[in-house]
C-alpha cells in the first residue's frame, strides 16, 4: 500500500463534504432571502480573515474540541462509547476552577500544573462511574456517560450560585482565576498553553497507537474484543476501563485548560457543546489522532466564523450547524460505501 | 426408457475471474440416492444452488422428468417438486417448530388444521413431533429433522441435502441417512452432497465427483470404492496415515476432580474431570456439543476458572478457538497484526512495550512461507484468505509460542479433506516433537483418527475409555449409554 496516496484519499470526502455543506447553507440563506456571498465572506473572515482571528478566535475554539476528540478517539478506538465528554469536560472545569481560586498565592509553576491535574482528575472520576456501571453491572457506558452529562450540567448552575459563586454573590458565575493559576498566553492574542498540549497529547497517542504494543492491543479490543482475549491474552475488561478513564481525562483536561486559558471563571454554558461537536471531530477524523488536529481546526474554523456571520451579517450562528450535519452525513455515507468495497473482498487497504 | 427425474445439463457458472462450474452435467434418477462428493469449493454447494434456484447458470439447462425448466428462485423450484436442505440451520429459534414449517410452506396459521398437517407431514420421516416445541429447544439432531420435513412439506419428490450430517453426532448422522434411505421408498429421490467418502458409500446408489467445478467421475457406486472415490476427489492418492511415534513424556495436565461454571446460556459445565496428559500425546475429548467439553479446553487454556477440584498445566498454553472468524483471528487486521496478537508479550519484537513491526513483519512472512499459507505478504487482510489458509496462520501463531500445551477445538471445521489432514499432520507433528496436544472435535470420526487416547465428556462428567473401544462404543458412551 502507498501510505501517503492512502492518506491523501482518505481526505477527500471531508474535503468534499466542505465544500458540499457550505453549498447547502450558502443555497438555504440566499432562499431565506440573506446576502450569500456576504454571509460565506463573513464567515471566512471570522475564521481565517486576520492574524487575530486565528490566533484568538479560530485556534482557542479548536484547543477543547482537539482535547476532547483526541480522547473520544481513543475511547471509540477501544470499543467503548463514550458521549459523555460533556459532563466530564464540566466537571474538570469544575474542579480546576475550585483548585485555581484557592491558588492564588502559589507560585504559576505550582498553581497551572495543579489546576490542569485537578481537571484531568476531575474528568477521570466523573466517567470512574460509567466504568464500574459498566464492569459490575453490565450498564451500558453509552447511556451511563450521557446521563451523566444532565448532572454534571445541573452541578455546574449549582456551583455558580452555590459554593462557587463570586464574592459579592449578584452574578451565577465564579470569581475570576488569580493570575497565579492562568495558563501563559501568547503575548497580545487569547491562544494559550493548551494548544501546546493539544499537539503533545495527538503526537503521543499517535505514537502509542502505531508503536507500542499496549496501542495495538487497544485497538484489538476495539475490533474484537473477543479474539484479543482468546488470542491475544488481553485483559480487555481492563483495556476498556483504561481507555474510558483516559478519554475522561482528556475532556477533563479540556474543561480545565477552558476556565484558566480562556474564560478564567466558571459559568452556565461554559462549553458551547464542545463535548457533542467533539463526538463529530473524532468520527470525521477516523479516530486517528493526528487527523483529529485537522477535523478540530475544521469545527473551531466553523464556529469562529458562524460567530462572525452573526455579527456581521446578522444571520444566527447556529445555521453552522447545516454545514457540519451535511459534512458527518457525507462522511458517514462514504465510510459505508467503503466498508462494502472492502466486504465484496476488494481488500482496498492491504 | 423414461427420462431422468432432474437433469442437469451443461451448466456453468462464473463468479468473477473464477469459474465455478464448467459444462457439468448432473443427473438424478427416479428412487435413488445420489451422492455429490467433492472437496470444498469444488462447486458442490453451487450446483445445487442452481438447481433450486438460488443462483442463475451461465449456461446450461435443467430438466424435471425430461421437461425442460426455468427454475429463477426457489419458490418455482419447489413447485417443481425440488425441496433443499441447507448445511446451516435455517428455522427461526424463538419460533415453534409448527411456525417454522408454515413459514416454509406458506400454510396458513390455523392451529387446529396445522397441528395435523405438521404431525402427517413429520409422520413422513418417521418422527412423532411435538408441534408446540419451540425450535431453540430441539437438539440438532430433531433440528436437522425440522429441515428436512421443511423440505418435503410442499410434496417434493427431490431432496438435495447440503452436508446434512456436518453438524450431528455420529448416531444422529446414522439416523439421518437411514431416514434419507427410508424416504426413497415413498417416492422421493435424494441428492447428498458430502466429503464424507464412507458416508457415500454406505448409502448412496451412485455418485458424481466434482473436482474443480467439473464432473471428473460418475457412476455406480457398486462400481468403485472408498480409495478411488478419493483419487478421484483430489485429483491424487490420500497422504498415507501419519504413523504414530508415542513417547512417554512428562505430565503436562493433571487435573483432579476438576469443575467448571459452564460458559454462556446452553450446556453443563464440567462437573467432574480428572485426567493426567502427557508431552507427545494428542488426547481427544470426546462429546456431544454442550456436555462440558468447550469449559474444559477453555479450563486448560486458562480462559474459564476452575470452580472446584485443581488442574495443573504446564505452560506455555496455545489455545485454538473453534470459530476462526470471530475468535482466533481478527478478519479486519493484517497477517502481521494477527500474527503479533496471538504472541501477546512474548515475541521478540516486544521491547519493553514497544512494538518493532518491520521485525514482526519478517518473521511473519518467513511463518507464511514455512506454512505454505496462500497469501500475498504479511500485509494482507486476513478475511481475504481462505478457510484453510486462515487456519494454517492459526495454527502457526499457535505453535510459534513453543507451547508446553497445545489446547484446539473443533479445528478443522469447515476445511476440506486435504486442508484437514494437513490439519491433522500438523498437530501429530507437534507432538511428536514433545508437545501435549489436547484436542475435541465433533466428528468422531475424525477424532478416533488424531487421537493417541480418547476421553468422554457427558453431562459434565469424564471418562477415560479402554484403548481398544470401538468408534461405536464410544458413540454409544457420549450419548450417555453405558457400556
Amino acid at each position: 500500500m502507498n501510505r501517503r496516496t492512502g492518506w491523501f484519499v482518505s481526505l477527500l470526502p471531508g474535503a468534499a463534504a466542505l465544500v458540499i455543506g457550505l453549498l447547502v447553507l450558502g443555497l438555504g440563506l440566499a432562499l431565506s432571502g440573506y446576502d450569500a456571498v456576504a454571509a460565506l465572506a463573513a464567515m471566512w473572515r471570522g475564521a481565517f480573515g486576520s492574524a487575530d482571528a486565528i490566533l484568538s478566535s479560530l485556534l482557542p475554539r479548536a484547543i477543547p474540541l482537539i482535547l476532547i476528540g483526541l480522547g473520544v478517539g481513543l475511547s471509540f478506538r477501544a470499543g467503548a462509547l463514550n458521549i459523555g465528554a460533556e459532563g466530564q469536560f464540566y466537571a474538570g472545569a469544575i474542579m480546576a476552577t475550585w483548585v485555581g481560586l484557592g491558588a492564588a498565592a502559589w507560585p504559576r509553576a505550582l498553581a497551572v500544573p495543579a489546576v490542569l491535574a485537578a481537571g484531568l482528575t476531575a474528568g477521570m472520576l466523573w466517567v470512574a462511574v460509567p466504568v464500574v456501571l459498566r464492569l459490575r453491572f453490565g450498564v451500558l457506558e453509552v447511556i451511563s456517560t450521557l446521563l451523566l452529562n444532565f448532572v454534571a450540567e445541573a452541578l455546574v448552575s449549582w456551583m455558580v450560585v452555590g459554593p462557587l459563586q463570586e464574592t459579592k454573590h449578584v452574578y451565577p458565575q465564579s470569581d475570576l482565576l488569580p493570575l497565579a493559576a492562568r495558563l501563559p498566553q501568547l503575548a497580545g492574542t487569547r491562544l494559550h498553553l493548551g494548544g501546546i498540549l493539544a499537539l503533545g497529547l495527538a503526537l503521543t497517542l499517535w505514537v502509542f497507537g502505531r508503536k507500542t504494543l499496549a496501542g495495538f492491543q487497544l485497538r484489538a479490543t476495539g475490533v474484537n474484543p473477543l479474539a484479543a482475549k482468546v488470542i491475544g491474552g488481553v485483559n480487555t475488561r481492563r483495556v476498556f476501563a483504561a481507555a474510558l478513564l483516559a478519554s475522561g481525562a482528556c475532556a477533563g483536561l479540556a474543561g480545565a485548560t477552558e476556565v484558566s486559558g480562556t474564560t478564567y471563571a466558571l459559568f452556565q454554558n461554559l462549553s458551547p457543546g464542545y463535548g457533542f461537536t467533539a463526538i463529530a471531530v473524532a468520527l470525521l477524523a477516523r479516530l486517528d489522532p493526528l487527523a483529529t488536529i485537522l477535523t478540530g481546526l475544521l469545527f473551531a474554523a466553523l464556529e469562529a466564523g458562524a460567530s462572525a456571520m452573526q455579527r456581521e451579517a446578522g444571520i444566527p450562528a447556529v445555521s453552522v450547524f447545516i454545514v457540519e450535519a451535511v459534512i458527518i452525513i457525507i462522511v458517514l455515507l462514504s465510510d459505508v460505501s467503503r466498508r462494502k468495497a472492502i466486504a465484496r473482498g476488494a481488500g482496498a487497504e492491504s | 426408457m423414461t427420462p431422468p427425474l432432474l437433469q442437469l445439463s451443461g451448466i456453468t457458472k462464473r463468479f468473477g475471474p473464477l469459474e465455478a462450474l464448467r459444462d457439468v452435467t448432473f443427473t438424478l434418477r427416479e428412487g435413488e440416492i445420489h451422492a455429490l462428493l467433492g472437496e470444498n469449493g469444488a462447486g458442490k454447494s453451487t450446483l445445487m444452488n442452481i438447481a433450486v434456484g438460488l443462483l442463475p447458470p451461465d449456461a446450461g439447462t435443467i430438466a424435471v422428468n425430461g421437461a425442460v425448466q426455468a427454475v429463477r428462485n426457489p419458490l418455482a423450484a419447489r413447485r417443481l417438486g425440488i425441496g433443499m436442505v441447507h448445511q446451516h440451520f435455517t428455522s427461526i429459534p424463538a419460533l415453534t417448530v409448527m411456525e417454522n414449517i408454515a413459514l416454509a410452506t406458506g400454510w396458513p396459521l390455523r392451529r387446529q388444521e396445522l397441528h395435523g398437517r405438521v404431525r402427517a407431514a413429520a409422520a413422513e420421516i418417521g418422527w412423532e413431533v411435538d408441534p408446540e416445541a419451540l425450535v431453540q429447544e430441539l437438539s440438532a439432531g430433531l433440528k436437522q429433522r425440522l429441515e428436512i420435513v421443511k423440505a418435503l412439506a410442499t410434496n417434493a419428490r427431490i431432496l438435495l441435502l447440503d452436508e446434512p450430517s456436518s453438524v450431528l453426532s455420529p448416531i444422529d448422522a446414522e439416523l439421518l441417512l437411514s431416514i434419507i434411505r427410508g424416504l426413497t421408498t415413498r417416492g422421493v429421490s435424494s441428492v447428498l452432497i458430502t466429503h464424507k467418502l464412507a458416508e457415500a458409500t454406505s448409502v448412496a446408489d451412485r455418485v458424481t465427483v466434482l473436482r474443480r467445478g467439473q464432473v471428473v467421475h460418475a457412476g455406480a457406486i457398486s462400481q468403485t470404492d472408498v480409495q478411488a472415490l478419493a483419487i478421484h476427489m483430489l485429483g491424487e492418492p490420500p497422504p498415507a496415515p501419519i504413523p504414530r511415534t508415542r513417547t512417554g513424556g512428562d505430565v503436562s495436565i493433571t487435573a483432579a476432580n476438576l469443575a467448571v461454571e459452564r460458559l454462556g446460556a446452553g450446556g453443563s459445565g464440567v462437573r467432574d474431570a480428572s485426567f493426567t496428559a502427557r508431552g507427545g500425546e494428542v488426547l481427544g475429548i470426546a462429546a456431544v456439543e454442550g456436555n462440558g467439553e468447550r469449559e474444559l479446553l477453555r479450563a486448560i487454556a486458562g480462559l474459564a476458572r476452575a470452580s472446584a477440584g485443581r488442574m495443573t498445566v504446564a505452560g506455555p498454553v496455545s489455545f485454538i478457538p473453534e470459530d476462526r472468524t470471530t475468535e482466533a483471528l481478527i478478519g479486519e487486521f493484517t497477517l502481521t497484526e494477527n500474527f503479533v496478537l496471538s504472541q501477546g508479550t512474548a515475541g521478540p519484537w516486544v521491547r519493553n512495550g514497544w512494538l518493532d513491526w518491520p521485525q514482526a513483519a519478517r518473521r511473519c512472512a518467513d511463518v507464511i512461507r514455512a506454512f505454505a499459507v496462500q497469501a500475498p505478504g504479511p500485509r494482507a487482510i486476513a478475511r481475504s484468505l481462505s478457510g484453510g489458509n486462515q487456519q494454517r496462520m492459526v495454527i502457526a501463531g499457535a505453535l510459534e509460542r513453543k507451547p508446553a500445551v497445545l489446547v484446539a477445538e473443533n479445528i478443522t471445521r469447515g476445511l476440506d479433506f486435504k486442508a484437514t489432514s494437513e490439519v491433522h499432520a500438523r498437530l501429530r507433528e507437534a507432538a511428536a516433537a514433545g508437545v501435549c496436544v489436547v484436542l475435541h472435535l465433533a466428528d468422531l470420526d475424525e477424532l478416533v483418527e488424531v487421537a493417541d487416547r480418547i476421553l468422554v465428556m457427558v453431562n459434565g462428567v469424564l471418562t477415560e475409555l479402554s484403548p481398544e473401544a470401538t468408534r461405536i462404543e464410544i458413540g454409544r458412551r457420549m450419548l450417555g449409554m453405558v457400556g
